[in-house]
Formats: C-alpha cells, structure tokens, sequence
C-alpha cells in the first residue's frame, strides 16, 4: 500500500495533536496507524510526584486550609518556616497536572487518543475556574474518570465522571440530600437538582432529548446520597466518593417512563446506564463528535453512521472512535476545524520541538482563553470557529507565534514548512516564508499560516 | 521556552476573577450614528449579560411581598439589621452589595424590571443564553445576536467608516455575532506582535482563507483605534473585572469609539450556599457593582447619553432548595441605569409569591417580556422603527409593544 504524504499530514492534525519533524516520512498508512492506535486501546497515564489521587489531594487540600487558619488565629509561638511560602497545594497539584499533561502531548506518536481524552474531559467538564477544591482535583478527575474509558463503553465513562468527587463537587450533588431521606428530615435539607440536569442536558440526552422538568428531578433524586466520605468516617480517606444511605431519598424513582426501585447505589447505575443507551445520547455524542473532528457542521451522514454504530455496539467508544476513522467524511482534504488554543499551542511545540516550561504554555493558553480545564460553565469550551477564530483570539494567536518565532529563530522556516507540513503547505505560504525578513517571522508566518490554523 | 518563563505575563487578578466571576468578554459596536442628523442624540449602549441565572429575588428583594422571607430561610433580606437591603420602594429593596446602583436610583438613574423574563419557558442555561443573547423565539439559532442586528439595522450615517464591532475578551458572546462586522479587543497580556508580521500574515490570509482574514483584520482594526489613547488598562494598571471594563469604558467613552458594547460575567449559578446579605451571591454583585462604578467614572463625560442594560437568562426557584441555594427558574430581574434613563423606578407588574401564583409552582412567574424592555430603549436610543424592531432585532415579536419611556 502506499503512502499518501497529504493524507499523513492531514491526518496528523484532524487526529492527532500535529506533527513533529520526521513524522511525515513515516512509512505507515495513516489509517492503518489510526486503527493501530484504537486497537491497542492503550491511554497513556501522567504520572509525576504529585499526581495523587482525589481523595489524597482533598484532604491535604483541607489539611492546609486548617492549617492556615490556625496560623492566621494566632498561634504566634508557630515557627514560621524559612523562604518564601510555597505555593497552595492546588496550584502545585495543577501545575504538575498540567506539566504531565503538556509531556504526554510532546510524546504521543500520533496523539488520537490524548485527543480523544481532551474530547472527553470537555464532555464532562469539571472546571479549576470554580475554586481551590476543583483546582486540585481536575487533573485527577481527567486521570481517573475519563482516560480509563476513552476506548471503553459510555455507560462507564458516564458513571466515572458522573460519581467522581470532582464532579460531585462542581455540580453542586455532595450536598444534595433525599428530602424525605432521614438526614432530610433530620437537617431540612434537600434537593440540588444541578448535577442531575447537566446529566441529561450535557452528557446524555442532549437538550431537546425529550426530557423535561420532572425528569431532571427524579435524576436529582436518584443521585442524592452521592457524596463524599466525610473526616473522621471510618469508611475510608475523606473526600472519597461514598454512597450515604442515609441522604439517600427513598422510594421509587420514575425517569423517562421508566422506574427505578430504591436498591441503593444500584438504582443510579441501572438509571445511568438506560441514559447511556438511549438514542437520544447516542445521537448527541455522535453529534459532538463529528462536530469536534470533522467540521462545525458535520455532515448529517456521518452523524447518522456514528450514532448507528454506538447504539449496535452497545457504546463501545473504542468501535465508535474506528468509525470515525473509516469515515470518508473525516477525510476531507479541506481543513474546515480551526485549531482550538489547545490544539495549536501543542502543534506548534510539536512542529518546533520544543521542551516547553509549562509556566510559559499555561500564560500562552490563558491569553488564548482555554487554559486546562478551566471552562467557564458545565457546557464546556466552544468547538467552533466563530469561538476561537474571533479577531481578539487571532490577535492573541499572532503576538504568541511572534513570540514562539523568536524563541525558535534558529529553525529554517521552509525547512520546517516542509517537516510539519508537507504537501499541504501552498504556494503562497512558500512564498511568503521565502520573502520573510528573518527566520523568527518565518516561522511565525508558518504557525499562522491557514494549514497551520486549520485542521 | 524554559529560560523564558517571564516572557509571558500571568495575571493572578485575573485567574482570581476567573474563580469567582468567571470569564468576561465585551464587545462592542460602532454604528454609523456618529454623524447622525443635528440634534439627534449620539447614544451609547452597553449590555450586561449575567451568565448563569442571576437569582432576581435575591438582588432586588420583594420585602413586602408576605410569603418573601417564609420561602427563603437562610438566604431571604431583611429590612433592618447588619446588612439591612437597601430600600428602593416600600415593597422592594436592593442588595446590600450594589450600592453604586442604589446610589444612581436614588439620582433618578437607575431603574429595575421586576418579574421579568425572555420568552424561553425551559430551565437550560445554555438554551436560554441562546434565547437571550440570539434574540429568538426559541432556542437553536445561534447565526447572530440581537445586538449584531440592531447594529446592522442602524441608519447609515456619512463620512464614518463602515459599520463595525468591537470586543474585550478573546472569545466573542453571540449577542454581537453576525452579519455586521465585529472587532475583538482584549486588556494586552503578553507584547504585541509587530505591525510587519501582522501586515505579512493578513496578506497571507487574503490570499487564500478570507473568513481568517475578515477576523484578523478587525482584531488589527482595534490597535489602531486605541492608538493616541492614554496608556491606561494595560497589564500592570487595573486587574480583573474592574480593569475589563474600565478598558471597554474608555473606548466606548472615545469620540471616534463604539456606541454599543456587551459584557458577559460568568458564575451566577447560585444551586448551593447562595448567602444572604453576604456570601457567594454578594460577591457576585458586589463585583457587577464594581462594573457600574467603572463605567460611571470613565463614561462620565458621556454619561447623559448612555444606557446600560443588565440581563440573565432566567431567573432562580423561588423557594430555596435543600442546599441553602436556588435552582434554576423563570422570572428575574433586568437592570437598567445611566445617565440617559429615567430612573428611579422600579418597573414590576408583580405576580405575588403565594404558592399558587408561582410559575409551575415554583419559579416567579414573568409578566414582562425581556424583550419588550429592550426593543423600547432601542427605539428610544437610536429611533428604530417598531417594525425593523419585531421583524429583523426580535423576530416574531411584531405585536409585542416596546416599553416606552424608559429613556429620558
């Protein structure tokens, strides 16, 4: 079979995270390396000294805000430790995240599935932006609800991410409780129907699914109880996740006319799982899916195709993902996705073989407006060209790949056109590398360039 | 990149206002009005949006509606004590948080919409921010915002250049997407690009990729406006929300400046630990409060002429929930104040919060669209007809009657 340098290049972008210098020689069909890649069903793990676990990270999240509490009440006879203070617990734990995260980017041969991840972790979005218990636990919820399940079925990825501490948090369910549940009773509390909502609008059903009010509050019901181990429990670390039978609302639960006895924790996933099989949440994944890979208007076709396919094999996203592969329609040689920050931040430390210092790339993608996990709302960040190919962000795009010239300057610009590029690179960005005044402009013309931009 | 790690600013304000407030965007629009006809008022319209469901019983609170304080324990105002609302009417009372706007309604400038509400009968932020920032009916159109149309509904003026839009923030809100242009502006976080690369890299652009292009050109365009402007709002001045919209305020404020600009806050979304007269709510305010501050003192010069509009998708559930927070709900309120407007009121055909009167027994039942409070202050600020109003700025809304007399 031969090997179709456009097709490499073209697919190395649409993909994958971009390509480095010597990856377009590779002798390999792209496809096949595609497929390779889904079939292995391998997702890398980050690892680093301080990527802990949730519950580790919450608590000594909590452990230093009593700490600092105790110091700010007095205490003078503390001993005040030497140097500058280190930084907060979440921001060393983000930091490493981040680094981890940003190395597993420069490694990856082709990076689909590091892709598929991000695709993932802004399906279910849990953001930093919401404060210090997030901002040390959503590297951790990307690690341990979403990478276990990229290639595996929905129905898990949503009970992952739906029952992790980060998302429990975020959504506001640790403090949702049954209000005829004998906490309820005993405290007044009751229902937070923000979790429960998200599922069925974001993750599942999609908006228009055929769900209304009374629905998102039997999920609602069905997911009080779903907490975190409080301190002091003997059931494990605080901060882990703990079904609390006692917050729990009971009775039976109707959801989209189906319904689900009180057997504890069970009832939740049984309920998720119909959610995870309906075709409603098959289309939308698909849907966003393709919108995600493909075009912001994906052909209805492909949609179609990859709906039927989630739903004939009961969710398996690692067949759902091959079907995206092997879609003529994912093959376009038109590039009509305008990279995302993330993804043109990460192709050109690709493309520029650069071993970036995280702080740099953190500043650079908060300019963009897409640090990690760091949406601004549960819907996640855009993916589309109106949200990132708007003046300001271009403006932005071109002052970082001015900078990102200068720290390259020593890089042939064509050269690198043709490393990182190849065939999709046109005569005009040739010619316009060709007549740059130095190689820093070079190759801050080729990261701007449309086939740069575009994917 | 390792040795250049200061080559980038980072902006701890605004990674703090990121956790609380969420991310801002302004954008901004300048309409060919600057040479309207002699006489005629050169307006300036700024919009608030509130992403995230501003909780409207709790920022103007109805003290004297008697189910008020029963239906919200531990969040409800009170008229007298530490934090005492502060009283706009003998029925309702403002948030302690917001006394910039207590201040402007006491000088007649300032105004609330009570009971308010789009025409979306759903609970979807995300659904709703469409309906409220699109303009629409309903959801699912998201092509342009109702700002973007005004703006291309405007009466061409002379001698000014073509009709364009500004922004603040790098992601544009699709209140000002559409067909008339938009440029984008950001507070600069990290040196600007030269004007050589970003010469060769639009040529580049017009060589084969107009729709990149058209977008570059307008985030060029802005350099250009805030040329000669004091050097103000950089990095280093200002940080967060205050900066943002002291920045998107000074070039509204300019002669050659927009007339019409939005900002979007997020993080209204209160579903626990809301707070009362202090709290995660107040703190939300006390930031938009903030926001009106900043545009008072930079607009000042401008102020006679300028109305700014505060909107949210829907409201909160009237009845607090079991987590000391409110859910999402229906009817809220809108903001409206500057110098232009005819304050002092506060506007609320009130349904009452019995349980019976509540919308679907649970939410504050709207009884005055959103929609018609904004087609009034266009047709009063820039004198659009009723028909270009209900037919091309609020399609579908031919027979719902503008406000009137909201502007002075």
């Amino acid at each position: 079979m031969t090997v179709d340098p456009r097709r490499t290049a073209l697919a190395l972008g649409r993909f994958g995270l971009g390509a480095r210098p010597g990856d377009l020689a590779s002798a390999e069909p792209i496809r096949d390396a595609l497929r390779r890649e889904v079939l292995a069903g391998a997702v890398a793990v980050p690892s680093g000294p301080d990527l802990e676990a949730a519950p580790t990270l919450l608590s000594a999240l909590r452990a230093e805000e009593q700490a600092r509490k105790l110091a700010r009440e007095g205490a003078p006879e503390a001993s005040l430790p030497e140097g500058p203070p280190a930084p907060p617990i979440q921001e060393r734990a983000y930091r490493a995240e981040v680094a981890a995260r940003l190395a597993l980017a420069q490694g990856a041969p082709i990076g689909f599935a590091e892709r598929l991840v991000w695709f993932w972790a802004n399906h279910f979005t849990v953001s930093v932006a919401r404060g210090p218990r997030l901002r040390v636990s959503a590297g951790a919820f990307e690690r341990e609800a979403i990478r276990p399940h990229v290639f595996g079925r929905f129905r898990d990825l949503l009970l992952a991410a739906a029952t992790h501490p980060a998302m429990l948090i975020y959504l506001d369910n640790v403090a949702s409780v049954g209000p005829n549940s004998p906490a309820g009773q005993r405290r007044q509390k009751g229902l937070n129907e923000n979790l429960g909502r998200e599922i069925l609008e974001l993750h599942t059903l999609g908006a228009g699914g055929g769900y209304g009010q009374d629905d998102v509050t039997a999920l609602a019901r069905i997911l009080t109880g779903w907490s975190l181990t409080r301190e002091g429990n003997a059931e494990g670390l605080p901060g882990a996740t703990a079904f609390r039978r006692g917050e729990h609302e009971p009775g039976a639960v109707t959801l989209l006319g189906r319904t689900y006895l009180d057997v504890g924790p069970e009832q939740l996933r049984l309920a998720l799982a119909d959610l995870a099989a309906h075709p409603a949440t098959a289309r939308h994944v698909a849907l966003r899916l393709a919108r995600h890979f493909v075009a912001d208007d994906p052909p209805p076709a492909l949609v179609a195709r990859l709906a039927q396919t989630f739903l004939d094999q009961d969710g398996d996203l690692a067949r759902v993902s091959l079907a995206l592969v092997e879609a003529p329609e994912a093959w376009d040689p038109v590039q009509r996705k305008v990279r995302s920050p993330q993804e043109f931040m990460v192709a050109a430390m690709r493309g520029l073989g650069l071993a970036a210092d995280p702080r740099v790339v953190m500043a650079g993608l908060a300019s963009l407006g897409q640090p990690y996990w760091a949406a601004a709302a549960p819907n996640g960040y855009p993916d589309e060209a109106g949200a990132w190919a708007a003046p300001e962000g271009l403006r932005a795009r071109l002052d970082l790949a001015a900078r990102a010239g200068q720290l390259a300057a020593g890089t042939d610009p064509l050269a690198l056109a043709d490393a990182v590029l190849g065939p999709l690179a046109t005569d005009e960005t040739r010619t316009a590398l060709r007549r740059a005044e130095s190689r820093a402009q070079g190759i801050a013309l080729l990261l701007m360039a449309p086939e740069f931009q575009r994917r | 990149m390792s040795d250049h790690a200061d080559l980038c600013e980072t902006h701890p304000s605004r990674r703090r206002i990121l956790g609380t407030a969420g991310a801002l965007f302004a954008w901004s629009a300048i309409p060919r009005t600057a040479t309207a006809a002699p006489g005629a008022r050169d307006a300036r319209l700024v919009v608030v949006v509130l992403r995230g469901a501003l909780d409207g019983l709790s920022a103007v609170a109805p003290l004297g509606d008697p189910a008020y304080a029963d239906l919200r324990p531990g969040i409800a105002l009170t008229r007298d004590g530490p934090g005492a609302a502060l009283p706009l009417d003998g029925f309702f009372a403002l948030h302690p948080a917001l006394p910039t706007f207590a201040r402007l309604y006491a000088a007649r400038q300032a105004l609330v919409v009570h009971a308010c509400a789009t025409g979306y009968r759903e609970r979807s932020h995300f659904d709703g921010q469409d309906v409220l920032e699109s303009g629409q009916p309903g959801p699912g159109h998201t092509a342009s915002g109702w700002l973007n149309r005004l703006v291309a509904a405007l009466p061409a003026g002379e001698g000014i250049a073509p009709r364009t839009a500004l922004g603040v923030g790098v992601v544009p809100p699709l209140i000002l997407r559409g067909p008339a242009p938009v440029l984008g502006w950001a507070p600069p976080r990290m040196p600007r690009a030269s004007d050589e690369l970003a010469r060769r890299v639009l040529a580049l652009y017009e060589a084969g990729d107009p729709a990149l292009a058209a977008s570059l050109a307008r985030g060029l365009d802005v350099d250009a406006l805030a040329k000669g402007r004091p050097k103000e709002g950089g990095p280093k001045e200002a940080g967060g929300l205050r900066g943002l919209a002291e920045g998107a305020a000074r070039l509204v404020a300019a002669d050659d400046g927009p007339r019409i600009a939005a900002l979007a806050l997020d993080g209204w979304d209160t579903h626990a630990n809301e707070g009362g007269a202090t709290g995660r709510l107040a703190g939300l305010l006390g930031g938009l409060d903030g926001v009106f501050s900043a545009f008072a003192e930079v607009l000042a010069p401008r102020w006679a002429d300028t109305a700014i509009l505060v909107v949210t998708e829907f409201g909160r559930t009237a009845r607090v929930n079991g987590t000391t927070g409110t859910d999402h709900g229906t009817g809220t309120v809108a903001f409206l104040l500057g110098g232009a407007v005819r304050g002092g009121r506060v506007l609320a055909d009130w349904p009452g919060l019995a349980p019976a009167r509540l919308y679907q027994g649970r939410d504050l039942a709207p009884t005055t669209d959103l929609r018609a409070v904004a087609k009034g202050l266009a047709a009063d600020l820039f004198g659009l007809s009723p028909a270009v109003l209900g037919r091309s700025v609020f399609p579908g809304t031919e027979a719902l009657r503008p406000v009137g007399g909201l502007v002075v």
